[in-house]
């Protein structure tokens, strides 16, 4: 099988023109969509003119304009510029996109519509209001699935499955993430929503990870490996949907639990995690469950104070042997 | 009355009785003790039956929270939406959505519980007819009250610069909830917005059946044309509170005098009074109507109380498509 190296960026435009070319009803809304800052959907306008819509600064209402053309026979793919901006669109995407079709009765009514969100900090000081990472709360609402690769292979496979998907998709993305490069196959692949992956295996301790944080994980996995300490990495990929299973085994066989995350700790991902493993599988577990997370604090807006309170490699390396 | 016939004008006059009784019929329930969220059409019915008697079969609605005129103008049976309304298997949600109506083959949307989020949907609903080269139309009406959420500006910016096939429909009632709009709105007609969104805007007597009727009709004719989307705001009067659990509205934030007067205005009988005037029909004729409407909603009522409850699997699907 062919490959080749592309960064995530590239990858998940692969995914988008290869879906528009597919189906005529895939289109792209949102903020500076034709040029874009993030280059996922640059120049694809060329090829699909009638499709890459430029929105005005509206992000609730293009994002409810999403659900709309959803019902009625199209598959919008709607971009969030920075994922603070959510909140604007929160209504839209949580209350709307979620709920329409149980509200409706079910039936016909569907929201196939991905809601693609750029999120994270570290950029150099963007802060509090540009740098947030906010899948805990996406993960809250019944009638989503919420997506988050870290990879590209992972990004480009997950963006074609959550465009074919018929429930609304929350797909998160890491600024830091769209310039690491990976191997890509040429072929028409899709990574189902729902699995998670093991990225590295290990028999000592799981950390469980997603997104961005997954790349410092890999990192720490190794330095661990260098102080005898095997780590067995698990890539969630989708977020809701959670794939238990995986986590469950990975625990059963390593008896201790870290994850890893950007967004802050109380009420976070990790807190899902600990939460599930404590109900069903407390008995695998030899030591308590770590959670490496933000600080409880408001992102600083200087590229000088963001690094401190967002995890590092150093923070989960620190937090693995501190089991050990 | 050059673009209205006679067969119309009484498809009107009936829907609009159909629609009286069948807000009667839920206060009547309401004080047997059955909960029912009602927002009263009384006082409302000319715009919500006129528009979608304007509408073709094909045309979209996004309906709000306010009255069952667009459900049954649309085409909806009463006894479906009655068994919606109390939480029915056999009504047109499946007795899940509740006030949230919805109906696929009538193209009634969805009808969602937060003011004005259906309008940026309405207005997707309209790209996508763009999109997919169609020629079919939306209709989102909205209260006086939504009108102030950013989510109609946005909407209305967007379905103005984009020339989207969409008609908004304002029901200005004077009142969100217990606040007149006096108190809390910038313009007192709110059609001078639709300057501001590239698109024209027209005050009408919203007691008026007739005058709906025809404004819906142009501009859906618009809409259809490419020529994009058209405000119409329908000055209006509801002479019931804003629930049925409303103990303000006669004397508290709006006096009984201005509500008297608006009684005088009437749409219904209006109309019936226009009817027999032109002699289209006889005092024996809509009397009939009446009674018929009546009767049906005895029935609809009998059908939605008979009905099954949805069983606890029921309940717990369709959170997610396959």
């Amino acid at each position: 099988m062919a490959k080749k190296e592309m960064t995530v960026s590239e990858a998940l435009r692969e995914a988008l023109r290869e879906e528009m070319a597919r189906d005529n009803s895939v289109f792209v809304i949102g903020e500076d969509v034709k040029i874009n800052v993030w280059a996922v959907t640059r120049d694809l306008y060329k090829e699909f003119p009638e499709r890459i819509i430029n929105a005005p600064l509206s992000e609730s209402g293009f994002s409810g304009m999403g659900v709309g053309a959803a019902l009625t026979g199209m598959r919008p793919v709607v971009e969030i510029m920075f994922n603070d901006f959510l909140l604007y669109a929160a209504d839209s995407i949580l209350n709307q996109a979620a709920k329409y079709r149980y509200m409706c009765g079910g039936g016909e009514f569907k929201v196939p519509a991905v809601f693609r969100i750029a999120g994270g900090g570290s950029t150099g000081g963007n802060g509090c209001h540009h740098g947030q990472s906010l899948e805990a709360p996406a993960i809250h609402f019944p009638g989503l699935k919420v997506v988050f690769a870290g990879t590209p292979y992972d990004a480009k496979g997950l963006l074609k499955s959550a465009i074919r998907e018929n429930n609304p998709v929350v797909f998160f993305e890491h600024k830091l993430l769209y310039g690491v490069k990976g191997e890509v196959p040429d072929d028409d692949y899709t990574i189902p929503l729902g699995k998670a992956d093991i990225k590295r295996e290990g028999k000592d301790v799981t950390i469980v990870s997603y997104g961005y944080t997954l790349q410092k994980v890999l990192k720490a996995a190794e330095d661990l490996a260098k102080d005898g300490i095997q780590a067995e990495v698990v890539d969630l990929r989708t977020l809701r949907p959670m794939d238990t299973e995986t986590i469950l085994k990975s625990v059963q066989k390593t008896s201790k639990l870290v994850t890893a995350e950007e967004g802050t700790k109380i009420g976070g991902v990790g807190a899902e995690i600990a939460a599930m493993v404590a109900e069903e599988g407390l008995q695998y577990l030899d030591a308590p469950v770590k959670r490496v997370a933000a600080a409880e604090w408001i992102i600083c807006s200087s590229a000088y104070g963001d690094q401190m309170g967002i995890p590092q490699v150093a923070d989960v390396v620190q937090t693995v042997k501190s089991m050990f | 009355m050059a673009m209205i016939d006679k067969e119309t004008v009484l498809k009107i006059y009936t829907n609009m009785v159909r629609l009286r009784c069948f807000d009667d019929k839920i206060n009547e329930m309401l004080e047997k003790g059955i909960r029912i969220v009602q927002h009263s059409t009384r006082g409302q019915e000319a715009t919500q039956i006129a528009v979608p008697t304007a509408m073709e079969p094909g045309d979209y609605m996004m309906p709000y929270h306010r009255g069952w005129g667009w459900a049954i103008g649309k085409g909806m049976d009463p006894k479906i939406l009655l068994s919606e309304l109390i939480g029915k298997k056999t009504g047109c949600c499946k007795g899940k959505g509740g006030v949230h109506i919805a109906d696929w083959n009538l193209r009634i949307m969805g009808r969602p519980g937060v003011q004005a989020a259906h309008v940026p949907i309405g207005a997707g609903v309209a790209l996508s007819i763009k999109l997919r080269k169609a020629k079919d139309a939306v209709v989102a009406f909205f209260g006086d009250g939504a009108s102030n959420e950013g989510n109609i500006h946005e909407a209305m910016n967007m379905a103005g610069a984009w020339k989207l096939p969409i008609v908004f429909v304002n029901e200005n009632n004077q009142y969100a909830l217990f606040t007149p709009n006096i108190e809390t709105t910038s313009v007192r007609d709110l059609s001078a917005r639709a300057q501001g969104y590239g698109m024209p805007g027209i005050t009408i007597d919203g007691n008026d059946a007739i005058a709906g009727y025809e404004a819906a009709r142009e501009a859906l004719q618009r809409a259809r044309s490419g020529q994009g989307p058209t405000f119409i705001e329908a000055k209006t009067y509801r002479i019931h509170g804003h629930t049925g659990f409303d103990q303000f509205h006669l004397g508290v934030y709006r006096s009984k005098e201005e509500v008297e007067e608006w009684k005088k205005k009437d749409p219904v009988m209006r109309l019936r009074a226009r009817l027999i005037e032109m002699k289209t029909s006889t005092a024996a004729q809509l009397d009939d109507i009446d009674k018929k409407a009546k009767e049906e909603m005895e029935a609809a009522e009998k059908f939605a109380m008979d009905s099954p409850y949805p069983t606890r699997e029921e309940i717990f699907s369709d959170v997610y498509a396959e």
